[in-house]
């Protein structure tokens, strides 16, 4: 039997803009309890709100960078239910007309590119967060509330969770390139609903949408989606269906539990905004705003590939954050080769970042200092090996690779002088090998080099020791 | 000298020349208060220390010989619902009973910055739901023409405070009428002004399309100055506009002056079988005094007026349901005592603390809100709302004011129809589409008819307060030489 499954998502993500989306209060994470408040995100009787332009910029960027329809005349609207968090007894979002509508974001997969396409993004307040505590109070804090967010609702294109995941990725990445949030889901300034079902390709049965919410990590989002898509599947193997609910991901059980049963679709009883003027936009400012936008992950890729001749794979690995093409561009300023720079970015350093599960900017590594490296190696101050024991150094200390060389002694010694005295004497203390050698046996070279090597704790340059042991021999 | 009796106009004249002090026009008037407020309730708080220190903040000035606000020394009253840190706000409800706002309204700064003096919060109904101040969790306000009719609403209590000359201004709100429906019971002036003119930033909202701030004046030049004092954009508020229109009074011209050159239409759809007959005969002398001031008076169709109350029933309700959706018992306000979930602290705090009127609007409003036959109500008071707009647009092309009664039916007995919301209702036929379009109305009375005050409603084009306020100061003129 063959089975399909379909996801599709809806993503919040908060806006980094530096006022709230509705008063001029300071939109920051965390900060004491109820301090960043004023009357309009407390909704006390009387206030006003006035918009952000700045957070309809952002989300214009975003429609832009996700290839969306701009709406140049729309509106703010009222979703009016009640619940503790929400201070007006209604959350100001979009009903009918989105900011943005349409588009997409491109994945790439092993068989190719695949299109996820988008519904819309729209834009809306935050709401205040509530706490529980062990005593069973309810805590509120309304710093949150008016904070400016975006809700991306995609089509249900994506087929695995892998995809989901890579969509976002390239969502949140991109997010970050345009610098319109800092996409935290640990902070919850991306949070992510998934509605997923399976299809029997075969029968053309299918279970009932499952959403699934509270997830704050993308590998959190993996695991319930594949938890949920198991669970689908052995329903629909027993001729069952799934309830149309709502459930959560539980990190301690590590599965997916039910949040409560979707009833009749929820009324909510939406109404233009009379509190805001309509909104429109002129198409000079969209144009205005596409021509600042940041350089997107796919041009750049293409450029880099280009101006520093690096491989389709090399550029893509290296564009996938922002901050580790910064990174890279950043180190191009002290040493000017394009491939040493991405031989090391790709092997050392990320293998670094995956093993210690942090981020470039995250580093003590400076693109001064990798560079400052690099030229070391590349002008046989010192040799590779000694080089990679020197960028773990950076890493752990942040110390400049030219003070950590001087300090260690680690400057390779290139001075023949100075190593012939070894050579010599690796050579009378290792007679067998030199016949060896000399009798054909490659094999016997590289270890009289490892010897010198050893003898001269590294610092040696190999090439130029390998030079002396054969003058020598050849010499005999 | 009968202080309480100067009008705002003279009061600011005294000041200024030193024939009065600012601190004996606020006493005279704080004793006016003591004297009558127990029969007619106009006030909930009343701020005397805060009043005798403006004062004495104003008497400083004039002996120290710096320049006086517009409002300088002239006692003013503010309806309930409009936000003071100094006292408590309370809308006229148990729900707000003891609320005080951290923050000023817009137009009280204003006040505040025009050395205007605030002497108290005035009584309205229930969150300015109600057109007779019946609503009111504070208890009936009374008319002070005569106390057994009632003041009108829902801004009753700032109409019969300056009736009674306990104030010489004062502010109300106007999203249906409630400004010009007691303005004409009280035999006052009241004017509301184009939906924009003034900032609503700290007016608690009721149907927040509709919303305006409203003023008070027992004369047209009164009621003028204190529009002119707070008008003009907000940066809280995206729905103001700059001053689009000049609000300089000429003084002292002959009432033909004002009114030369002016067009004016009487709608003949106002004639409707719901009108006090004895209305008729009212506006019969109206028409001919505007006629021997020299303004042409035609009859003009205005043909979905008979729409307006429905219309604006629905638009206003479906607003209110929302807007009073915050009023939970959570963050400030009433809070039941027992609950055990939080639907149930939502549930019985706003049962034990909203009246009647209040849960009526709401229980109407979520029901036009929601999906089904209640929705296709909304949408279609949204379309006839656009209709009205354009009946209005195509008057105002060819006419500079429009002249109706301000209310179809006369100050009635108090209590008489507190079991007949929807003949109270009825009272706004003529005021509520003026909302529903943003225009500027002006109510000013226009003699009695059996002893019962009638106001006539001039309406104005959005943003043409120049011409109500001229054709208010004609017809004034015109009805004092007793033409
Ligand atoms: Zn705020």
């Amino acid at each position: 039997m063959a089975y399909k499954t379909i996801i599709g998502l809806e993503i919040h993500v908060e806006l980094a803009t530096n006022t709230k989306m509705f008063c001029a209060c300071p939109n920051t994470f965390g900060g004491e309890a109820n301090t960043h408040c004023c009357p309009v995100c407390l909704g006390l009787p009387g206030s006003l709100p006035v918009i952000n332009k700045t957070a309809i910029e952002y989300a214009i960027k975003a429609g832009i960078a996700f290839n969306c329809k701009i709406n140049t005349k729309t509106k703010m609207d009222r979703k009016n239910y009640y619940y503790a968090d929400l201070v007006k007894g209604y959350q100001i979002s979009q009903d009918d007309i989105p900011l943005c509508e349409g588009g997409y974001i491109e994945i790439e997969l092993e068989d190719g590119a695949k299109k996820i396409n988008l519904q819309r993004i729209h834009i809306e307040e935050d709401t205040g967060k509530l706490t529980h505590t062990m005593d069973g109070d309810t805590l509120i804090d309304y710093n949150r509330s008016g904070v400016p967010l975006i809700e991306i609702v995609t089509r249900p294109d994506m087929n695995t969770p892998e995809e989901a995941r890579l969509f976002l990725e390239k969502l949140r990445s991109t997010l970050k390139y345009i610098e319109v949030s800092d996409c935290k889901m640990e902070e919850g300034s991306l949070r992510c609903d998934i509605n997923i079902n399976v299809v029997d390709t075969e029968t053309g049965a299918k279970t009932n949408i499952t959403e699934i919410k509270n997830l704050n990590s993308f590998k959190g989002a993996v695991k319930a989606m594949e938890f949920e898509e198991k669970r689908h599947i052995q329903l629909l193997k027993e001729g069952k269906n799934t309830v149309r609910e709502t459930r959560r991901w539980d990190e301690v059980k590590n599965e997916t539990v039910t949040m409560r049963e979707k009833g009749e679709a929820e009324d909510y009883r939406y109404a233009v905004d009379g509190d805001l003027a309509p909104i429109e936009i002129p198409d000079t400012w969209i144009d205005e705003i596409r021509n600042k936008l940041p350089e997107l992950p796919h041009h750049k890729k293409e450029r880099f590939m280009r101006q520093y001749n690096l491989s389709e794979y090399d550029a893509g690995v290296l564009t996938a954050s922002k901050d580790l093409a910064s990174f890279y561009e950043e180190t191009l300023k002290y040493i000017d080769d394009t491939k040493l720079v991405s031989n090391w970015i790709m092997g050392d350093v990320l293998r670094r970042l995956k093993d210690e599960e942090v981020e470039i900017e995250d580093t003590k590594l400076s693109p001064k200092a990798l560079g400052q490296l690099l030229s070391l190696i590349k002008s046989g101050k010192i040799n590779n090996n000694t080089g990679k024991k020197v960028l773990r150094e950076v890493f752990e200390t942040g110390k400049d690779p030219e003070v950590i060389v001087k300090e260690k002694g680690l400057i390779q010694i290139t001075d023949e002088s100075q190593i012939l005295e070894v050579v010599e004497k690796v050579l009378s203390e290792n007679q067998q090998s030199v016949i060896d050698y000399k009798n054909g046996k490659d094999r016997a070279l590289g270890f009289l080099v490892g010897q010198v090597m050893k003898a001269t704790k590294g610092k040696a340059n190999p090439q130029l020791v390998n030079k002396m042991i054969l003058d020598l021999i050849n010499k005999m | 000298m009968d202080i309480v009796k100067l009008s705002a106009v003279e009061i600011k004249e005294k000041i200024l020349k030193n024939e009065l002090s600012a601190t004996e026009v606020v006493k005279a008037h704080l004793n006016r208060i003591e004297e009558i407020d127990k029969d007619i309730n106009a006030f909930i708080s009343i701020n005397k220390e805060g009043a005798l220190e403006a004062a004495e903040k104003v008497d400083e000035k004039i002996k120290n010989g710096e320049e006086l606000g517009a409002l300088g020394g002239i006692p003013i009253a503010l309806k309930d619902n409009i936000v003071t840190k100094d006292t408590k706000t309370t809308c006229g409800s148990k729900m707000l009973e003891n609320y005080r706002s951290p923050y000023d309204a817009t137009v009280v700064e204003k006040i505040k910055a025009q050395d205007g003096i605030i002497i108290g919060k005035t009584n309205m109904d229930e969150f300015a739901m109600g057109s007779s101040n019946e609503t009111s969790f504070f208890g009936p306000t009374r008319n002070p023409v005569n106390t057994n009719l009632v003041p009108g609403g829902s801004s009753g209590g700032s109409a019969a405070a300056v009736k009674a000359e306990e104030v010489a201004l004062a502010l109300g709100t106007d999203t249906g009428g409630s400004t010009r429906q007691p303005a004409a019971y009280c035999d006052i002036v009241g004017i509301k002004p184009s939906y924009g003119l003034v900032s609503r930033y700290g007016v608690v909202s009721l149907a927040n399309t509709l919303d305006t701030v409203g003023v008070f004046g027992r004369d047209v030049s009164d009621a003028a100055l204190m529009l002119s004092a707070i008008v003009g954009y907000d940066e809280k508020d995206s729905t103001s506009y700059e001053n689009p229109t000049h609000l300089v009074v000429e003084k002292d011209l002959e009432p033909t002056e004002y009114i030369k050159g002016m067009k004016i239409g009487i709608p003949r759809e106002i004639y409707l079988d719901q009108i006090d007959k004895r209305l008729i005969g009212v506006m019969d002398k109206v028409i001919k005094v505007f006629q021997s001031l020299g303004a042409k008076v035609e009859e003009i169709t205005l043909p979905h007026l008979e729409y307006g109350l429905s219309t604006y029933h629905v638009i206003s309700a479906a607003e209110i349901s929302s807007n009073m959706a915050r009023f939970d018992g959570l963050r400030y306000g009433y809070r039941a005592k027992e609950y055990s979930t939080l639907d149930e602290l939502y549930i019985n705090s706003r049962n034990e603390a909203f009246g009647d009127e209040v849960k009526r609007r709401i229980l109407m409003g979520t029901y036009y809100l929601s999906m089904g036959l209640g929705r296709e109500y909304y949408e279609k008071a949204l379309k006839m709302r656009t209709l009205i707009i354009d009946d209005f647009n195509k008057a105002f092309k060819d006419y500079d004011i429009i002249l109706t009664p301000t209310s179809p039916i006369l100050p009635f007995q108090l209590g008489k129809l507190k079991d007949e919301p929807l003949t109270k209702d009825l009272t706004s036929i003529f005021t509520a589409p003026v909302n529903l379009a943003g225009l500027c109305a002006m109510s000013i009375p226009c003699g009695y008819v059996d002893g019962l005050p009638v106001g006539l409603q001039i309406i104005g084009d959005r943003f043409k307060e120049m011409n109500i306020i001229k054709a208010g100061l004609a017809f004034e003129g015109g009805m004092k030489n007793g033409i």
